[in-house]
């Protein structure tokens, strides 16, 4: 392997980390802000200029608490769990092409670190991997909240790989490969997914809130009922991680949705990399827009819902697609 | 009507006025100690309790004397489960022995605590540490035993007192089976700071204050509640402009009362927009009280016979900008939820009480009209003139946290029609009284003339006399039939002040009514019940 190649690829790999962990902080502020006029007040104003520097305020303040690990917790476990979480939420941003190919000086850049021809399979897996952080940190913990944010985490996540697997299985009929810039091709020559696989987007949209843990599927850390689940016991920056990881997956989740089903950056144009980052930018925004809108469901509810509709479906999504393609 | 009754024949007595009689809620126990009291009682303690009948308009108060405290009287539990708690009530701050209770223990005071408050001979300057918390496995045992339930498989999990969104400082214990709740025990108590003992010491207009933080997201009504009952012992009525007065700012209470209690519980279930939507216009109504009253949640803005002060000119116009701001909010929020299936789903069915068990415990208010119950004592003994308004009764159908919430919205929108008639048919002319041994000369007076000085100074050191006697009162307050019963000795003080405090009696059913549901569940049960710490732990 030649130097600059690996090289080229720690650069990509501290710029993606450097652009995801800023654009956390900043997802936040949106977050804030898209909720509060939603909700007809101002959110965060004081902290710089409308705000904005809030994001700043809290990272100095999540990286100045002090580090607690309470008596009676599994301390080694305990304080690797929210690593998990925050390192598998950006190592699954590893397969995915954030932009086309372009070239700056005579030089092409591929902004992806490894064009993998599992990349789907990768992406998912490695999130999926992610389930370990609360598992881990909420057993740990100590603390019988965390524990059944802990169960609730297990089931949850578990379950609804499985309709983010389903679902994609259609897809992936259609394309025959794994890999997201075949995906992104196919789609370029046969018009997006989204139109000829619509069931399967939108199981892929549900499955996603679950697997981010967003409202209305908000239980694995439901502030009202379980105070903050596996993040109860933690502070600080190990609190600040999980977070990190949670708002990282919502933008990664956003990416494989936009490359997925909806042309991702389409011929590789400038226009078609605005375009991908619009459509990023547009499911980032649904995730704010359904919390403001709606409450959150029961975990028992979420399960039923899983198992007894949005299952049956993607299988009968999967035979029908398979028929007409056979057919 | 008081009847007086034997020891002995108190439990024969209440169990035929409830089967045959049908004097079918019991509204309070109020245990009394007359030691220091100049009517010269026969015994030192004695009881009262009060009950109500099946149509809701009549009271029935039975009255004993204890001979002897440690061996008490029969327990009244088995006929009514509101009864439990009351009767710990008493035994806690009186000492007063109840044979055949299932558990009688302290419930207002810490486990710990030495002594019985109430009693005349207390001393209140007297204070010491109490440092242990209870485990609760005196309640939550017998339970599991119940249920042949095995301890060491089931998750036992503290909801509360600080957060799991428990509204003010409520424990429950709860034995889990995976989130599923199989039985729990209540501990309140942690907000109790003495309400009824204070009031033995200050004067009547002194104690106004201290209503305020029964319930504070009502204070006003608790206010009007109190110097109401004090009222009818004086036996005097408000001219009508005053009475006006108490029905806008009383039903303007309600309206906070309810949204407090939708933002929370709405909030409780995730949705935040609908908190926002209802908390906005709360923020306005209190804009609007403070600058009526001086202060936004607190107000202390009656007096015995009459209010602080008028309203001020052009509170008109602020009020319509309330009530229409408050109309937006509603709209609003019911837009969100009212055909929303995760709103359905999370609240139908879950947490039901049936009307006869709601009875039984003594429910009062929208947590007893959602049972279906058609009770309000607006309509059912119409006080304040509010059988000349035109507006209605909201019931609920199955007593599930729907209705509960559903109630609460339906009301807030009869509140509005109240408002908007009393706005438009309020009468010049005096707000209080002209007795000048209950309400305060003018300033002019007391800067100009010596009668006004000695008025002034002795209303204010002696407070106002209300004749000797014992009297309940129940008034429709927010959250139910908020009670006062007063026991004066004909001085300025008060001998005795009991409240009967809707929550307190909700409280106790808690348990009840979460027993196999979830977790989830639990939360919005608690929240759509409007438990108010304030007043149930006094």
């Amino acid at each position: 392997m030649d130097t600059a190649f690996i090289i080229e690829t720690i650069v990509k790999i501290v710029v993606i980390l450097l652009i995801f962990s800023a654009l956390a902080g900043i997802g936040t502020y949106f977050e804030r802000k898209i909720l509060a006029f939603m909700q007809r007040r101002l959110g965060p104003m004081y902290v710089g200029p409308f705000g904005l520097l809030q994001v700043a305020a809290d990272g100095v303040k999540l990286f100045t608490k002090e580090d607690i690990i309470p008596t009676g917790v599994v301390a080694k476990i305990f304080k690797i769990a929210p690593v998990i979480t925050a390192a598998t939420a950006f190592m699954a941003a590893a397969a995915i092409p954030f932009l086309p190919t372009f070239t700056v000086f005579g030089y092409t850049v591929h902004p992806i670190v490894a064009d993998i021809n599992v990349g789907v399979l990768y992406v998912l897996g490695v999130m999926a991997i992610g389930l370990y952080g609360p598992l881990l940190g909420g057993l740990a913990s100590a603390n019988k909240f965390a524990l059944i944010s802990t169960a609730r985490a297990a089931s949850v996540f578990i379950s609804y790989e499985v309709i983010t697997g389903l679902s994609l299985l259609a897809p992936l009929m259609m394309v025959g490969s794994f890999s997201l810039i075949d995906f992104n091709n196919y789609q370029v020559d046969n018009g997006w997914l989204l139109f000829s696989q619509p069931l399967a987007f939108i199981l892929f949209w549900i499955a996603a809130f679950a697997e981010t843990g967003r409202t209305p599927f908000h239980l694995v850390a439901n502030d009202h009922e379980l105070i903050d689940g596996f993040g109860t016991e933690y502070s600080g920056m190990r609190w600040g991680l999980f977070f990190i990881g949670e708002y990282a997956n919502m933008f990664f989740i956003s990416f494989v949705m936009a490359l997925l089903f909806c042309g991702g950056f389409g011929d590789g144009s400038v226009a078609g990399a605005l375009a991908l980052l619009g459509k990023v930018a547009f499911f980032f925004f649904v995730f704010l827009w359904v919390r403001a809108a709606w409450p959150d469901i029961r975990p028992d509810q979420l399960m039923w819902l899983c198992w007894k509709v949005l299952m049956p479906l993607a299988v009968i999504n999967i035979v029908i697609t398979g028929f007409v393609m056979m057919f | 009507m008081i009847k007086m009754l034997l020891e002995e024949e108190l439990f024969k007595e209440v169990k035929f006025l409830r089967d045959e009689k049908k004097f079918l809620i019991l509204l309070d126990i109020v245990g009394v100690d007359y030691l220091t009291n100049p009517s010269k009682n026969s015994s030192r303690f004695a009881l009262i309790y009060h009950f109500r009948h099946e149509n809701f308009k009549d009271t029935i108060t039975l009255k004993l004397n204890i001979t002897d405290e440690k061996e008490g009287v029969e327990s009244i539990t088995s006929l009514f489960k509101g009864a439990n708690w009351l009767e710990r009530e008493v035994y806690d701050q009186y000492g007063i022995n109840f044979k055949n209770h299932p558990l009688l223990k302290r419930v207002l005071n810490h486990n710990e605590f030495i002594g019985h408050p109430l009693r005349k001979d207390y001393e209140i300057t007297k204070g010491h540490y109490c440092t242990q918390t209870q485990d609760m496995m005196d309640e939550l045992k017998p339970l599991l035993n119940e249920r042949e339930l095995d301890m060491d498989n089931l998750t036992i999990l503290n909801l509360g007192p600080s957060h799991p969104a428990s509204h003010g400082t409520i424990r429950t214990l709860v034995a889990l089976d995976g989130e599923k709740i199989l039985c729990g025990a209540s501990e309140i108590g942690y907000l109790h700071r003495g309400f009824e003992k204070s009031c033995e010491n200050h004067t009547y207009n002194q104690i106004v204050p201290y209503t305020d933080r029964l319930n504070y997201c009502s204070a006003i009504m608790n206010n009007i509640a109190f110097v109401k009952t004090v009222e009818d012992m004086l036996d005097i009525t408000l001219p009508d402009r005053g009475v006006f007065i108490r029905v806008i700012v009383s039903e303007l209470s309600r309206i906070i009362d309810h949204l407090v209690c939708l933002a929370a519980a709405l909030l409780d279930m995730g949705a935040q927009t609908n908190y926002w939507y209802l908390f906005n216009p709360r923020g306005e109504a209190y804009d609007f009280l403070s600058k009526l009253t001086g202060a936004r949640l607190t107000n202390s803005y009656m007096r015995v016979g009459g209010i602080t002060h008028d309203l001020y000119d052009g509170w008109e116009t602020d009020l319509n900008d309330v009530i229409k701001s408050v109309q937006k909010g509603v709209d609003e929020s019911l837009l969100m939820i009212e055909h929303n299936r995760i709103f359905h789903d999370r609240t139908q069915d879950v947490g039901v009480i049936s009307a006869d068990d709601a009875l039984n415990f003594g429910f009062s208010g929208p947590n007893l009209r959602a049972c279906g119950v058609s009770h309000d004592l607006r309509f059912d003994t119409p006080y304040d003139y509010y059988d000349t308004f035109d507006f209605n009764l909201v019931v609920g159908s199955h007593g599930d946290v729907y209705d509960r919430l559903m109630v609460r919205f339906e009301e807030i929108k009869e509140s509005i029609k109240i408002i908007n008639q009393a706005k438009k048919s309020i009468p010049d002319g005096p707000i209080s009284v002209s007795d000048h041994s209950i309400i305060l000369p003018t300033k002019k007076n007391v800067y100009s003339s010596i009668e006004g000085v000695m008025n002034q100074f002795k209303l204010v050191t002696e407070g106002v006399k209300v004749p000797k006697g014992e009297h309940y009162k129940g008034f429709e307050a927010a959250n139910g039939e908020l009670g006062f019963s007063i026991i004066s000795d004909g001085s300025g003080t008060p001998y005795r002040v009991k409240v009967r405090a809707p929550s307190f009696l909700h409280m106790q059913a808690y348990p009840k009514i979460i027993e196999s549901y979830q977790i989830g569940d639990a939360i919005m049960a608690l929240s759509s019940m409007n438990i108010i710490a304030g007043e149930m732990d006094r």
